[in-house]
């Protein structure tokens, strides 16, 4: 099975993290599914990360962090954050297929991240409910 | 579960190396990294444990060349082949787009092969795939094994056992000295390939 993302919908993607979240000051954000592929990739073009070996990591990372919830009797773990010296990594996943990576310092909070992260699905949601799948 | 960015023009494909623990996949993934490391700017990724087997999965990422003016980039994976380590397996296999299914050729390890394969379709089966509609190359490894007066199985035999229904393509290999490595993910690339090209606008 493979899937499909139109112009407009790619569009509308980047608008939309872009606007909700990159302008919060964050390093990076990327928009992945759970099979490891990469659908958007923005950054504030002072950092180079490896997207790719990140996606699937991380991909490998939340389904390894549900699978350790659904052991222990949980449907998910609703927070995924990692904590660094100067860099934080924020896994969201969207419906059931998708997640959210978001790469940011420590001047960003959290709190308001998360807030804006829950904005921002909101609209993700109805862009990817559009996707056509062949 | 390829994606198609209609946009960027890319067409993302995964590809998992699949097979009993300690027959080669990894090695095929060394070799292939070897002979392209020049051309890409990744590293492979390894998630090993402290003995040196995989914990959880190799990756490999790669560009392709274009089809019908779409990038593609393929995807390479590996999955641990230990029997203890199945949850991992089943979440790497999550969006494959095709296998290759790395056998051990040793004569010893023929019961292993055949476990390996019924556990891939065990696991595709968690997904809704039926292996039968899964792009898949067998890779007959070690072959190189005889010249050291290791007893291995000879192909027909194999063929027997892993690919008597499901008529895959199949090749002979030694994933240590390379031979027939770079054909094996050819083939499965081309003939995963084949199906997403229709997809493509």
């Amino acid at each position: 099975m493979s899937y499909i993302l139109d112009q407009e919908q790619l569009d509308g993607l980047e608008e939309a993290l872009t606007t909700d979240l990159m302008t919060l000051g964050i390093q990076s954000v990327i928009l992945i599914d759970m099979a490891g592929n990469v659908i958007v990739n923005l950054d504030d073009g002072k950092v180079r990360h490896d997207v790719y070996s990140l996606a699937a990591l991380a991909a490998g990372n939340f389904g390894a962090v549900s699978a350790m919830a659904s052991i222990i009797g949980e449907e998910e773990f609703s927070l995924l954050f990692h904590k660094g010296k100067s860099e934080n990594i924020n896994f969201t996943k969207i419906m059931d297929d998708f997640l959210l990576v978001s790469i940011f310092g420590n001047d960003v909070s959290l709190g308001y991240l998360r807030l804006k992260i829950d904005e921002v699905i909101k609209k993700i949601k109805v862009l990817i409910e559009q996707t056509r799948s062949t | 579960m390829a994606f198609i960015n209609t946009k960027t023009k890319e067409v993302q494909v995964k590809l998992v190396f699949v097979g009993p623990g300690r027959g080669g996949k990894t090695t095929n993934l060394e070799y292939i990294f070897s002979r392209i490391r020049h051309r890409i700017e990744s590293d492979m990724v390894s998630i090993k444990t402290q003995g040196d087997r995989t914990l959880f999965f190799d990756f490999l990422p790669f560009e392709l060349g274009a089809i019908k003016g779409y990038n593609v980039k393929t995807q390479l994976y590996t999955v641990p082949g230990q029997v203890k380590y199945n949850a991992t397996r089943k979440l790497v296999l999550k969006g494959v787009d095709g296998i290759v299914f790395v056998a051990d050729s040793m004569v010893d390890r023929r019961e292993n092969n055949i476990n390996a394969l019924n556990n891939l379709t065990e696991n595709l089966k968690f997904y809704d795939i039926d292996i039968a509609d899964l792009p898949l190359v067998f890779q007959y490894n070690k072959r190189d094994l005889a010249t050291e007066g290791i007893p291995i199985l000879d192909v027909e035999s194999m063929e027997k056992d892993l690919n008597a229904q499901l008529k895959a393509p199949s090749f002979t290999a030694s994933a240590l000295k390379g031979d027939n490595v770079i054909p094996t993910v050819k083939k499965a690339i081309s003939i995963t390939l084949v199906g997403i090209r229709d997809k493509l606008l």
